[in-house]
């Protein structure tokens, strides 16, 4: 069953998305079977959450938005896990 | 799954092996095989074969180990020990395009996950410009 699943999240990190945090993030997408985008503006452009480079070259800073879309079986799961890391300031993620 | 990639950092200097090796560890985690090596015995800087072919040895697994190197040498010596591995391991050894730091923790970062050595391979030479 395929499904589609958007979210938005404020990130309050410090530093932004820099080095850790986007480790962290990419490292938790990866464990999703779904296809999981991220991008600054809710209609894009996205790009590939599991992919360190791309995620890290972003540059998200403090207090944007993030937005992610996911698609695939667990794209609940993913979605719901990628956002409990951002908002809980990247402590969660391994 | 498969055992995770193994990642070897080569540089000239040995703080600079360790130093990478320790942001590999502190920022990705230590479920990535590790080896480096960096100097000469007498506390110089330079890279050599043998010291390699024990970080390969050290950062050993059965989907291959992808080598991050600093400069001229550390990529000579590298290619160098490759050849001398046993021609099964041979074919699993990979020296990335990449800058060291930089391709040391992305390469980990993707090797992480459970990737195969050319995504790993491929993840670390992102970085580097066209």
């Amino acid at each position: 069953m395929t499904k589609r699943v958007r979210a938005s999240v404020l990130l309050r990190h410090a530093v932004g998305l820099h080095a850790r945090p986007s480790i962290k993030l990419t490292k938790l997408a990866k464990g999703f079977e779904s296809r999981i985008d991220l991008g600054l503006s809710a209609d894009g452009p996205w790009v590939d959450a599991k992919s360190i480079v791309k995620v890290m070259a972003t540059k998200a800073p403090k207090d944007c938005v993030i937005y992610f879309r996911a698609e695939g079986a667990d794209a609940d799961a993913a979605v719901q896990a990628l956002v409990t890391l951002v908002e809980g300031d990247f402590q969660d993620g391994r | 799954m498969s055992a995770n990639v193994g990642i070897v950092i080569v540089s000239h200097s040995a703080d600079v092996a360790r130093g990478t090796a320790s942001m590999v560890e502190q920022m990705v985690g230590r479920e990535v095989p590790l080896g480096w090596c960096g100097g000469d015995p007498d506390g110089g800087l330079g890279t050599n074969v043998e010291a390699i072919l024990k970080a390969i040895e050290a950062a050993w697994s059965e989907s291959g180990v992808a080598i991050l190197v600093d400069l001229g040498g550390a990529e000579t010596n590298s290619e160098m020990a490759i050849e001398m591995l046993p021609a099964a391991r041979r074919e699993r050894v990979v020296v990335c395009n990449a800058p060291i730091v930089e391709g040391a923790v992305m390469a980990a970062t993707e090797a992480a996950s459970g990737a195969t050595l050319d995504a790993v391979r491929r993840t670390a030479e992102e970085l580097t410009p066209r």
